[in-house]
């Protein structure tokens, strides 16, 4: 049985600054936790994660959306993390598809967003922000804290059930507050016959698959087109 | 969960909760008929509409009762629900226990001093954090003489303290009226254009140079970046708590901004070594490895000093506004600060 916590967001927003932070913490109070980093062509996080001393996996997609590899691969996930021993299982994943969400129902699911991206952001971002059960809000040290509020507010607009919490990848502020979160996730011993939150949008078009000519002709599958008026 | 508003026409729900409508600017949805149902709608929607809104039908409508119930709870909350804060002293970095416990009250500045890597900026991360015996000092917080909520604690809608520092900066694409405006709706003020002249009027004020509403907040200078973002929080943030991470040499005017944070009844603790600023305050809670070693009231001798401080501080100014003009400081530095001409 081990705690499985999935921590999403897009590229750089701080997730693995996050996942290092609360892992101090948990460690402080005695828990043991690994990581698995889910991305397209390459990680450093891997290394990352060893260099504190972490146990961590690295899964790389390749040409496949990382979400529908990881999804493909969270049983795997879950039994390395119990044979392993550990308490805590978190799952980073890279969130490069913005349709696509990797949260499971009844798996504590996080979504870290960096408050330099701007107030719009958190609009457009899909599933990965509006379904989540935490979200984590980085970087609110460099700007100001009316921009933090407005943020804050339109985070809140996008996903108005989350808990929101602020959190400083670089100092750790805030980590203590995640970590109890963490505390609350449920012990799981295998995912078999668990859903996902939504459902993973085909990515499937010719371009997916390799294809490089443009024109009409070469577009096959999951096609779509803009629309512009007459 | 009960479909409250998801069964009655849209515009009804309008009436009683104007926000509803930005439920679908959130959505990023736009061009909807407002004299149907939310159901209505939602059952009208195309697969692959659904999926560029990443949800589907039920968590459609679940979203959007949570929506109108958040915003309202928004909506109604009061301003000002703190009267007082108190620190319950916990333990040095060598575990000799902390023998304090003081309080807070809204329009009190409080300075906190000591070394570098004494404690000062784990004593106000503690306020920030409201610990509860559970950081490295092992502090507690109470808020109104009691323990807080675990909501107030935890969720970053429910905090109580802003954070001023000096390594802050604007990144918002906006001018300052629109930027002012879009925190007033943040907090569902009515009129926020009003609120944005309030409040730009009071920034100018503070700063040195002067900036109009259709400055991009971007491209405001260092002074009246502060500026704007002192004045901003004393006028329109909620947050009853004002953390100062050194406000010195900022090209603002020190004094005016105190005394505003003061004014709007916030309590303001400030992290500095700036005598003019710490004489300014009413407090000052001295670090010492860790704990807190003293609480120093300003008293009325060091009050009386404050004059001379503030002169000679209006006399660096001068010579300081001397160099920014490309002139050179050759006249004599003892008549400069003669304090007879007081
Ligand atoms: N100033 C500041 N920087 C932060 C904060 N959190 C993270 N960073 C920095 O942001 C950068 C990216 O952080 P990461 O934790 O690697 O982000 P990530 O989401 O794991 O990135 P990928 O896994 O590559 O998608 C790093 O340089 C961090 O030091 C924060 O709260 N404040
Ligand atoms: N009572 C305490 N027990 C254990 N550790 C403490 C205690 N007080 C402070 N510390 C730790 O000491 C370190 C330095 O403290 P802090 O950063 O607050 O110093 P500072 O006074 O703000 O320094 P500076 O002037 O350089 O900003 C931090 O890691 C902090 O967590
Ligand atoms: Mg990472
Ligand atoms: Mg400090
Ligand atoms: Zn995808
Ligand atoms: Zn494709």
């Amino acid at each position: 049985m081990i705690r499985l916590v999935t921590v999403s967001g897009p590229p750089s927003s701080g997730k693995t600054s996050v996942i290092l932070k609360t892992i101090d913490c948990l460690k402080a109070k005695g828990f043991s936790a690994g990581v698995v980093k889910f991305d397209c062509m390459s990680s450093h996080d891997e290394r990352l994660y060893e260099k504190a001393g972490i146990p961590a996996k690295t899964g790389l997609s390749g040409n496949l959306c990382p979400d529908h590899f990881y999804i493909s691969n969270v049983d795997e996930c879950l039994t390395w993390g119990v044979s392993s021993g550990l308490d805590f299982l978190i799952i980073e994943s890279a969130g490069l598809c913005n349709r696509c969400s990797p949260h499971i129902k009844d798996i504590l699911s996080v979504c870290v967003i960096d408050s330099l991206s701007g107030v719009n952001t958190p609009q457009k971002i899909g599933p990965m922000l509006k379904l989540a059960d935490i979200v984590v809000i980085t970087k609110g040290d460099i700007i100001s804290q009316a921009e933090r509020e407005i943020f804050i507010f339109r985070v809140k607009q996008a996903n108005p059930k989350a808990m929101i919490v602020r959190l400083n990848g670089i100092t750790g502020q805030g980590s203590h507050e995640l970590t109890i979160m963490f505390e609350t996730a449920t012990k799981q011993s295998a995912l078999t016959g668990k859903r996902l939150r939504f459902s993973m949008p085909a990515a499937l078009c010719s371009y997916c698959l390799g294809e490089m000519k443009i024109g009409e002709s070469y577009q096959r599958g999951n096609v779509k087109k803009m629309s512009w008026g007459k | 969960m009960k479909r409250e508003f998801s069964t009655i026409p849209f515009n009804d729900v309008l009436v009683a909760h104007p926000y509803a409508k930005d439920f679908f600017l959130s959505m990023g949805m736009h061009n909807f008929d407002t004299s149907r149902t939310l159901q209505q709608f939602v059952d009208s929607l195309q697969d692959d509409q659904l999926e560029d809104l990443g949800l589907d039908r039920l968590q459609l409508l679940e979203q959007f009762e949570h929506f109108i119930g958040k915003m309202r709870e928004l909506s109604i909350a009061p301003s000002k629900q703190v009267d007082s804060i108190t620190i319950i002293g916990g333990h040095n970095k060598t575990g000799e226990k902390e023998q304090v416990r003081f309080t807070l009250k809204p329009g009190e500045v409080i300075c906190v001093v000591g070394p570098t890597g004494a404690g000062k900026s784990r004593l106000l991360e503690d306020i920030e954090c409201l610990a509860q015996r559970d950081t490295p000092t092992g502090r507690q917080i109470f808020v109104n003489n009691r323990i807080p909520d675990e909501d107030q604690r935890f969720s970053a809608e429910h905090k109580l303290v802003a954070q001023l520092s000096q390594n802050m900066n604007f990144v918002i694409d906006l001018t300052v009226g629109e930027f002012i405006a879009a925190h007033a709706d943040s907090r569902m003020l009515p009129e926020p254009e009003e609120i944005a002249n309030r409040v730009a009027k009071c920034a100018n004020e503070l700063a040195g140079e002067q900036f109009t509403m259709d400055t991009p907040v971007t491209q405001l200078s260092g002074g009246q970046s502060r500026a704007l973002m002192i004045a901003d929080t004393a006028l329109l943030s909620p947050l009853p708590i004002v953390l100062i991470d050194e406000i010195e040499n900022a090209g603002v005017d020190r004094k005016k901004a105190l005394d505003l944070l003061v004014k709007e009844e916030k309590i303001v603790l400030m992290s500095t070594h700036d005598p003019l600023l710490a004489l300014m305050g009413d407090k000052r809670v001295v670090i010492r490895n860790g704990g807190i070693a003293d609480i120093l009231m300003t008293s009325t001798a060091e009050r009386a000093n404050l004059k001379e401080l503030e002169w000679i501080d209006s006399k660096m100014t001068e010579l300081k506004n001397l160099i920014r003009a490309g002139g050179a400081i050759e006249f004599d530095m003892r008549s400069h600060f003669q304090f007879d001409s007081v």
